[in-house]
C-alpha cells in the first residue's frame, strides 16, 4: 500500500537533494537546475496532500500550477541574470560573484 | 493715618521706575523725584508714628490688615497661605520714622556728594527702590513677605555697593556681599520654612500665639538658630561679617544709609520681631547674646588698628550691631531697638560726615590728613558730636541707649557680657578719638587742605547733629511714658537708673578719649613706635584676623576642589558611560560587517542551517516520539 | 488500479527520479546534468498520473521538460568555456552544504516516520480539469491573472536583463 508518508518521503528526498545541489555547485546553472529540483518535491508534497487528505477540491492542484508557472518565470530571469553574469566575467561561478560585501 | 500705612513703601517704589525710565536725563527732576517720594513718606511715618502714641495701638493691640497673596486650599486648613500684609504697632512706627528720616537727609546730601556723577539720576532710583524694600520690610506682618523685601533690600546693596562699577574691587565687594548673605539668606529661610512646616502659618501675631503649645522644644531651637543666620548675614556678625568692610567700596552716602543706619539694622529688626520665638528658647538666645558680644569685641580691636576713615566707621557699625544683638540676646528687646535707633542717626552723622571729608579732600586715609579742624568747621563739630554720643558720653543720645543694653546685662546676670560691654565701650571710644585726634586735628601730614563743603551737605549734618543731643531723651530713665513703655516684649521695661553702671560707662568712655588724646593728641608715645612695638598683634588686628584669607582658602581648596571632584566624575565617569555605549556600537560594527562576505553560496548556507535548526525546535517532539 | 501495478509503478519511479536528481547534481559535465535533469521530470509527470492529477503530468510535461529544460539547456550552450567536462564541479562549500542538506533531511525522514500512516486513497471528482477551471477562474481569479501579469514581466524583465549593450564609440 502507497500510503501518503511515501509520497512525502520522495518529496523530502527529492527536496534535500535538490538543496544541495543549490548549495554546493560552482555553476550558476547548476544552482538553478537544483532550484528546479526544489520546486519539483513541492509540487509533489502539494498533490499528494491534495489527494489523500482532501479530495473534495482540488486546492493542491491549482497551488501546484502556479507553482509551475512561477517557476517557468524564474528559469527565464535567471538564465538572463547568467547570461549578463557570463558577459562580464566569462564564467558563471557563483562563488567568484562577491561584489555586493562590505 | 495708620489705614494708608501701605502707602508708605509705596511712594519711593514708584519713584524708582519714574527715575529710571522718564527722568533719567534731567538729572535735577530725578533728584526732586526721589527726594519728594521719600519726603512724602516721612511725613506719612510722622503721622502714623503720632496715631500709634495718641490712639493707643500698643504691642500687644497692633493694627494688621492684609490680603491673601497666595492661597492654596489643603484638606483640612490652607495647604499655603502667603499674605501680603501691614502690621503698625509701635516698633514698626519707630522703625518708619527712622528709616524715612535716615533716608530723606541721606538724599539731600547726596545732590551736594554725587554732584558731577554720570550715574547721579540712576542713583537716586537705587536709593528709591532701597527704601521702598526697606519699608516694605518694616511693615510686613509675616515671615514671607519680610524675607522678600529682605531679598530686595540685598539687591539693592549689591547695585549701591557696585555703583562705581568700573572699578573691579567695587565690583568684587558687591558680588561678595550678595553671595555672603546668599549664604545667611538660605538659614533664614529654612528657619522660617521650619517654622511654616510646623505650625502651618508665617504670620507672625499667629506664631505669637502658636509658639507656647508647640510640640518640640529641640526642633523649635534649630528653627530658631536657622532663623538667626539671617541676622548673622545681614548685621555682619561674625563669621558672617566679611562683607561689610569691603561694602565701603559704595559712595558715602550709601554706606551711611544702608551700611550703618537701616540695611544692617534689618537683622536687629527681625529678632524684635520674631522675638517671642528666641525669647523662648533660652540657649538660642544664649547663642545670639554670645555671638553679638563676640563681635563687638572682635570688630572694635580690628578698628583700632585701621586707616581708612570709612573702614574705621564700618568696624564701629559692626561692633554696635553686635551690641544690639547682644541685647536682643540678654533678653531686653527695649535696650536693643533703642539703640538701634540712636545708633541709625549718630551713625548716619559720623558716615555723612567722613562723605564730606572725602569729598573736599579725595583722600581716605587718615594718615594722610590732619588739621581739618581748621577748614571744615562744621563738618568738624558735627562729627565730634556724633563721636562722643558713639562713645557714650551724657547726656548725648549714645550714652543712655548703650547704657540701656550694659543694664540689661548687667541685671539679667550676664556679668562676663556686661564685663565685654565695659571693655569694648572704652575700645569704642579710644578708636573714635584715634581717628578724630589724626584726622581734624594735628599737623597736615600730606599737605592737603579741605574746605567745607556745600549747604545740601552740612544741613543735613546739622540736623542730625542736632538730633544726636535730644533723642536720647525719648528713652532715659527718668523720663514718664518714654521708649521702653512703647516698645518692649512681655511687659513694659521700666529699668531703675543703676547709678554704678551709669558711672563706669561714662568713666571708660573718658578714659578712652584720654588714651588717644595722649598717643594721638600730644604724642607722648609716637604712634609708629608703639605699632612697632606691638608689631605682632598690630599686623594680625590691620589684617582683620586674616578671616577673608581663611575663606579663600576653604573656598580654593575645598569647594574648589569638591567642584574639580565632580567635573572629572561628570566627564570621565559619566560621559564615559555614553561616549563608550556609543564606541562599543560603533567597535561591534566594525566587526559584524565581515558578515557580509558577499559570498552566495555562503548566505545560501546560513539561512538553511537556520531552518534546519528551526525544525529541530518544532519537530522535536514529533522526531522524539510524541504524539 | 490495480494495487499491485501502483506499488510497482511507484517504486520504480521513486528510483528513477531519485537516481536521476543524484546524477544532476554529482555529474561534472553539466550538458549530461541538464539531460537527466530531464529524466528526473518525466519521472514526477508519472508520479502525478499515479496520484490520478492527470491533468498536471501534462502541464508539467510540456512546461518543465518542454520549456524550462530546453531553456536551461540554452542556457548552458550560451555560458560554456573552457573544458565542458568539467564545467559543473562543487564549489568550496560544498561540505558545510551536505552536512546541512544531510541534517535537514534526516529531520524531516524522521519526523515522518513517526507520523501515523495518512487516510488510504479515496474517491477523486473524476473531471479534475472541469474542477481546476472553476477553481481558476471561481475563487482563484485574482491569483490566476496576476500570475499572467507576472509571466509578462519577467519576459520583459528577462530581455532587459540578458540585452546587448551597445558600445557608444
Amino acid at each position: 500500500m502507497i500510503t501518503l508518508n511515501h509520497y512525502l518521503m520522495l518529496g523530502s528526498i527529492l527536496f534535500v537533494i535538490g538543496l544541495f545541489g543549490a548549495l554546493a555547485k560552482k555553476n550558476a546553472i547548476a544552482v538553478l537546475m537544483g532550484i528546479e529540483l526544489m520546486l519539483n518535491a513541492v509540487n509533489i508534497n502539494l498533490a499528494a496532500f491534495n489527494r489523500f487528505l482532501n479530495p473534495d477540491k482540488v486546492v493542491g492542484l491549482v497551488f501546484a500550477i502556479f507553482v509551475i508557472v512561477v517557476a517557468a518565470v524564474e528559469v527565464a530571469v535567471g538564465l538572463a541574470i547568467a547570461i549578463n553574469l557570463y558577459r562580464q566575467r566569462l564564467n558563471t561561478n557563483v562563488d567568484e560573484a562577491d561584489w555586493l560585501k562590505w | 493715618m495708620i489705614q494708608y500705612a501701605w502707602l508708605v513703601p509705596l511712594f519711593p517704589a514708584l519713584a524708582f521706575p519714574v527715575i529710571i525710565f522718564v527722568t533719567r536725563r534731567l538729572k535735577t527732576l530725578s533728584a526732586l523725584v526721589g527726594i519728594g517720594a521719600i519726603a512724602a513718606s516721612f511725613a506719612l511715618s510722622l503721622g502714623i508714628l503720632w496715631e500709634t502714641l495718641t490712639f493707643g495701638v500698643t504691642m500687644e493691640k497692633p493694627v494688621e490688615y492684609a490680603l491673601n497673596w497666595l492661597a492654596l486650599p489643603g484638606a483640612k486648613e490652607w495647604a499655603l497661605k502667603i499674605e501680603a500684609g501691614v502690621l503698625v504697632d509701635p516698633l514698626s512706627a519707630v522703625m518708619l520714622l527712622v528709616v524715612t528720616l535716615v533716608a530723606l537727609l541721606v538724599e539731600i546730601y547726596s545732590v551736594g556728594y554725587m554732584h558731577g556723577d554720570p550715574g547721579f539720576s540712576v542713583f537716586f532710583g537705587y536709593l528709591s527702590l532701597f527704601s521702598a524694600s526697606m519699608l516694605g520690610l518694616v511693615l510686613a506682618n509675616n515671615f514671607f513677605m519680610m524675607f522678600f523685601f529682605w531679598e530686595l533690600v540685598g539687591l539693592c546693596s549689591y547695585l549701591l555697593i557696585g555703583f562705581y562699577f568700573h572699578k573691579p574691587e567695587a565690583a568684587r565687594a558687591s558680588l561678595k556681599a550678595f553671595v555672603v548673605n546668599r549664604v545667611a539668606d538660605f538659614g533664614f529661610m529654612l528657619g522660617f520654612f521650619y517654622l511654616f512646616l510646623m505650625f502651618k502659618t508665617f504670620n507672625f501675631r499667629e506664631l505669637a500665639e502658636a509658639l507656647p503649645h508647640a510640640p518640640h522644644m529641640g526642633l523649635l531651637a534649630v528653627a530658631a538658630t536657622l532663623i538667626f543666620a539671617g541676622p548673622i548675614g545681614k548685621s555682619a556678625q561674625f563669621p558672617l561679617h566679611v562683607w561689610l568692610p569691603d561694602a565701603m567700596e559704595g559712595p558715602t552716602p550709601v554706606s551711611a544709609l544702608i551700611h550703618a543706619a537701616t540695611m544692617v539694622a534689618a537683622g536687629v529688626y527681625l529678632l524684635a520681631r520674631a522675638f517671642v520665638l528666641f525669647a523662648s528658647i533660652p540657649e538660642v538666645s544664649l547663642l545670639v547674646a554670645y555671638v553679638g558680644g563676640f563681635t563687638a569685641l572682635f570688630a572694635a580691636t580690628i578698628a583700632l588698628a585701621q586707616r581708612d576713615i570709612k573702614r574705621i566707621l564700618a568696624y564701629s557699625t559692626m561692633s554696635q550691631l553686635g551690641y544690639m544683638i547682644m541685647a536682643m540676646g540678654v533678653g531686653s528687646m527695649t535696650a536693643g531697638m533703642f539703640h538701634l535707633t540712636t545708633h541709625a542717626i549718630f551713625k548716619a552723622l559720623l558716615f555723612l560726615g567722613a562723605g564730606s571729608v572725602i569729598h573736599a579732600l579725595h583722600e581716605q586715609d587718615i594718615f594722610r590728613m590732619g588739621g581739618l579742624a581748621k577748614d571744615m568747621k562744621i563738618t568738624t563739630g558735627t562729627f565730634v558730636l556724633g563721636a562722643l554720643a558713639l562713645a557714650g558720653i551724657p547726656p548725648l543720645a549714645g550714652f543712655w541707649s548703650k547704657d540701656e543694653i550694659l543694664l540689661a546685662a548687667y541685671s539679667n546676670g550676664y556679668m562676663g557680657l556686661y564685663i565685654l560691654g565695659t571693655v569694648v565701650a572704652f575700645l569704642t571710644s579710644f578708636y573714635m578719638f584715634r581717628l578724630i585726634f589724626v584726622a581734624f586735628f594735628g599737623k597736615r601730614r600730606a599737605g592737603l587742605h579741605g574746605h567745607e563743603s556745600p549747604k545740601c551737605m552740612t544741613v543735613p549734618l546739622i540736623i542730625l547733629g542736632g538730633l544726636t543731643v535730644v533723642a536720647g531723651f525719648i528713652g532715659a530713665p527718668f523720663v514718664p511714658h518714654g521708649f521702653s513703655s512703647w516698645v518692649y516684649f512681655g511687659e513694659p521695661h521700666h529699668l531703675e537708673p543703676n547709678y554704678f553702671v551709669m558711672a563706669t560707662s561714662t568713666l571708660v568712655a573718658i578714659l578712652g578719649i584720654y588714651l588717644a588724646w595722649l598717643i594721638y593728641g600730644k604724642e607722648v608715645i609716637s604712634p609708629e613706635d608703639l605699632a612697632q612695638r606691638w608689631r605682632g598683634i598690630y599686623t594680625v588686628l590691620y589684617n582683620k584676623y586674616y578671616v577673608d584669607e581663611a575663606y579663600l582658602w576653604f573656598f580654593r581648596r575645598v569647594v574648589l576642589g569638591l567642584a574639580e571632584a565632580f567635573h572629572w566624575h561628570d566627564r570621565h565617569v559619566v560621559d564615559g558611560i555614553f561616549d563608550g555605549v556609543g564606541d562599543t556600537v560603533r567597535w561591534s560594527g566594525y566587526r559584524l560587517r565581515y558578515l557580509h562576505s558577499g559570498s552566495l553560496p555562503v548566505y545560501a548556507l546560513v539561512f538553511f542551517a537556520a531552518v534546519v535548526v528551526f525544525v529541530l525546535w518544532v519537530a522535536t517532539p514529533v522526531i522524539g516520539g510524541i504524539r | 488500479m490495480g494495487s499491485a501495478l501502483t506499488l510497482v509503478a511507484f517504486w520504480v519511479l521513486f528510483a528513477l527520479i531519485v537516481a536521476s536528481a543524484l546524477a544532476v547534481v554529482f555529474l561534472r559535465n553539466i550538458v549530461h546534468s541538464a539531460l537527466y535533469l530531464v529524466l528526473s521530470f518525466i519521472g514526477v509527470a508519472g508520479i502525478y498520473i499515479l496520484l490520478e492529477a492527470e491533468f498536471l503530468a501534462a502541464v508539467q510535461v510540456l512546461v518543465y521538460v518542454g520549456a524550462v529544460s530546453v531553456l536551461l539547456i540554452f542556457g548552458v550552450m550560451l555560458t560554456r568555456r573552457g573544458n565542458i567536462r568539467q564545467s559543473n564541479l562543487f564549489n568550496g562549500f560544498a561540505p558545510a552544504a551536505g552536512v546541512v542538506s544531510l541534517a535537514l533531511g534526516v529531520l524531516i525522514i524522521l519526523a515522518l516516520a513517526r507520523t501515523p500512516a495518512g487516510p488510504p486513497f479515496s474517491t477523486w471528482p473524476a473531471d479534475t480539469v472541469g474542477a481546476l477551471a472553476e477553481a481558476f477562474l471561481g475563487p482563484f481569479v485574482v491569483p490566476f491573472e496576476i500570475a499572467a501579469i507576472l509571466l509578462l514581466v519577467g519576459i520583459i524583465g528577462a530581455i532587459l536583463i540578458a540585452r546587448e549593450v551597445k558600445e557608444n564609440k
